[in-house]
């Protein structure tokens, strides 16, 4: 039996934050490629601590539902894990190369197959250019347009960057769009300037953030100067200093995570089957299905 | 009832398979001079396959309940199967745990008989797991199912005695999730055995796996926990060895002083705030003095929100104490109690517009902020002491 654990953040105040979470697990749970999938979270329960003692399978795949390496793919799941074994050097991560390692949980015996973070996997490449073809409804979305992937900025991780980084120069290697460029919110270049450095018209920014929060919904929209106040919502696309702003929130929501999932555990040895092939068609159809972007505030 | 006739060959082939079967006072086995059977009341031996078949056909609950958690179940020495069985009052076949400790756990009664289950489950048997009331039975109808099979139902304690037609009905474990997350207030519900979850909904015909499935979305992680206590084998993090793991921002825990961890054991893990009986103490031979509650689910750490509480309990302790003098009169200063008090409890909703004599009532409160408060919208006081 293999079993999946979905590790992500979740949240004491915010019951939206655990959403994208569960819809990806969902969607795992769909294909059946795993005998179990749970959730787990650092703020929420099941909790870190407790989620593998939950499950009958000796295989588990714990793929961290983060952007970037750094202090809790590093220090906080593994050490909540119980992976005695652990240290960041099995990983021989530049920052962005982290695949996975196994280790044996103590507290359990089973064998733990301890993944990278989906943010910094290629397949996430194509998840931010998904959320670019979701935001402006358009499968061909590219020509004449820029992207801008944002990120956090540095506090405290400088592999945060990385990963913006990383990302926004394999699309920019496809030359699909016109521009590519990584903002941030806490360094330069900075999202609030967002117009500056863009020629195109049209510009598409995609937040890479797990879930929508504080962040995505009131800081950055409200930086760019899409709106006076988070509260009164947005439109998108939005006029800003004579571009088109395209503003697609946090890219963690976007259905194809569920295959970054998917390949994470797929790389460090899960036996998925066709899960990738059917998370791929299921979301092509739900887009097709429905188009509207979900940049709403506070939904 | 004669046992249906699946199920006799299907348990005919587990015993040329594996030489004997055995669950619940049902025994049957292959020797020498033929198969042997065994009820709680009832012995035979030397039979040839065509007798033990007919010698199995009355038997029809043994049978059945064989298949059922032979074939349906299984996972033998898994807490998904210790917990099905409680929900049926089964013996719970734990090996590693000698019978006494397991019979002195309060969610343990006597088991019954497989007959007594059989009756009891025709009805429909109940149990309590937190503010859940699980149900187990017979399916109804015979013809999709196989014979013996069981199927669950789950709802509300406070729902437990009403009209399922006023309940709304799921059948899919992954609402709970979804109900699960709100109060009855529309309120987030941030730690999931706080005793603030809402009624008015059901779930139907679960099956077993479903049913784990679905009170693991309610409560997360507890059957394992509850599984393990049964075994002995809960293992505790003590508050020292919680706070000393912390990193980051959390690692000033170690700091809280051993009163802090008493007031805040007091504070979130009284059964009032949380259904989990606290199992941890300041260390291993250090205990609390505040009690751990009689919870039904056994708690084995310090909790997320109880470690990022205690952070800024640990800031909030590092303070030093000051002396202030306010003027008050002697009605005021009891209401000042009244009012933490009624916050503490959260009692503020319950107490009338109108009911001026709670001192927590909310014009008493705008009042007594419109006559101490200053213009900066502070309560006026005096440090009377220099002490740095
Ligand atoms: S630490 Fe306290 S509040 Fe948290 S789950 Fe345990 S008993 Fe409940």
């Amino acid at each position: 039996m293999q079993a999946l654990v979905i590790a992500a953040h979740g949240s004491h105040l915010n019951p939206d934050a655990s959403d994208p979470t569960y819809a990806h697990a969902d969607t795992v749970r769909e294909t059946g490629a795993f005998d179990e999938v749970r959730e787990a979270f650092w703020k929420e329960e099941p909790h870190f601590r407790e989620v593998i003692r939950t499950l009958e399978s000796d295989e588990v795949f714990v793929v961290p539902l983060f952007i970037s390496e750094g202090y809790f793919t590093e220090q906080v799941i593994p050490r909540e894990l119980r992976l005695e074994e652990w240290d960041p050097e099995k990983w021989d991560s530049d920052g962005t190369s982290a695949s996975q390692v196994t280790l044996e949980a103590e507290d359990v015996g089973k064998t733990i197959h301890y993944c990278g973070p989906v943010g910094t996997h290629d397949a996430m490449t194509d998840v931010i250019v998904q959320r670019a073809e979701s935001v402006t409804e358009d499968p061909d979305v590219g020509d004449g347009v820029g992207l801008a992937v944002v990120g956090h900025g540095t506090e405290r991780n400088e592999n945060s960057a990385k990963a913006i980084e990383y990302h926004t120069e394999r699309i920019r290697e496809t030359d699909r769009f016109d521009e590519a460029k990584a903002l941030f919110m806490d360094e330069e270049p900075e999202v609030d300037d967002v117009t500056d450095y863009f020629e195109s018209e049209d510009i598409v920014v995609v937040p890479l953030f797990i879930a929508d929060g504080y962040h995505t919904q009131e800081d950055i929209p409200e930086d760019m100067g899409l709106t006076e106040d988070y509260r009164l919502g947005w439109d998108v696309p939005s006029d800003v200093d004579g571009h088109r702003i395209w503003y697609a929130g946090a890219v963690g929501t976007e259905g194809l995570m569920a295959d970054v999932i998917l390949e994470r555990a797929a790389d460090a040895g899960a036996d998925i089957g066709d899960a990738v092939e059917s998370v791929r068609e299921a979301v092509s159809l739900e887009t097709g299905a429905d188009p509207e972007p979900s940049a709403e505030p506070g939904d | 009832m004669t046992a249906p006739p699946a199920s006799v060959a299907a348990l005919l082939e587990a015993v040329d398979d594996d030489g004997a079967v055995a669950v619940d006072g049902l025994r049957v086995g292959r020797a020498a001079d033929g198969y042997a059977l065994e009820t709680p009341d009832e012995e035979w031996t030397g039979l040839a396959a065509d007798d033990l078949a007919d010698a199995l056909e009355p038997l029809s609950d043994y049978v059945t309940n064989w298949r059922y958690w032979e074939r349906s179940v299984g996972g033998e020495g898994t807490a998904r199967r210790a917990f099905l069985r409680w929900c049926e009052r089964a013996p719970l076949e734990l090996e590693e745990a000698g019978d006494e400790e397991t019979a002195a756990h309060p969610s343990v009664d006597d088991p019954l008989s497989v007959p007594e289950r059989y009756d009891a489950l025709r009805d429909g048997l109940d149990r309590e797991w937190g503010q859940l009331c699980l149900t187990a039975r017979l399916v109804d109808d015979a013809d999709d199912d196989p014979a013996g099979e069981r199927v669950y139902d789950l709802w509300h304690v406070d729902d437990a005695d009403g009209d399922l037609a006023d309940l709304e009905v799921y059948d899919d474990p992954r609402d709970a999730r979804e109900i699960a997350t709100y109060d009855e207030d529309g309120r987030y519900r941030p730690l999931k055995t706080a005793p603030t979850l809402p009624s008015g909904w059901a779930f139907t015909g679960l099956s077993g796996e479903e049913l784990v499935e679905t009170v693991e979305f309610f409560y997360p992680a507890t059957v394992a926990n509850w599984h393990r206590e049964l075994r002995g084998t809960l293992d505790v993090d003590h508050w020292t060895e919680t706070a000393e793991r912390q990193t980051g921002i959390y690692d000033v825990l170690d700091e809280l002083p051993r009163e802090g961890v008493e007031w805040m054991a007091e504070a979130c893990c009284v059964d009032s705030q949380c259904l989990r009986r606290r199992e941890w103490e300041f260390d291993e031979d250090d205990a609390l003095d505040v009690d751990g509650g009689d919870g039904p689910f056994p708690c084995r750490e310090p909790c997320s929100l109880v470690v990022a509480a205690a952070r800024k309990w640990t800031i909030l302790e590092s303070e030093q104490e000051r002396t202030y003098e306010l003027e008050l009169t002697a009605s005021e200063y009891n209401q000042l109690a009244e009012l933490i008090d009624a916050v503490a409890e959260g009692r503020t909703d319950e107490i009338r517009e109108a009911d001026v004599n709670d001192g927590a009532n909310r014009y008493r409160a705008r009042y007594l902020r419109a006559k101490r408060f200053d213009e900066e919208g502070n309560l006026e006081a005096r440090r009377i002491d220099d002490r740095d």
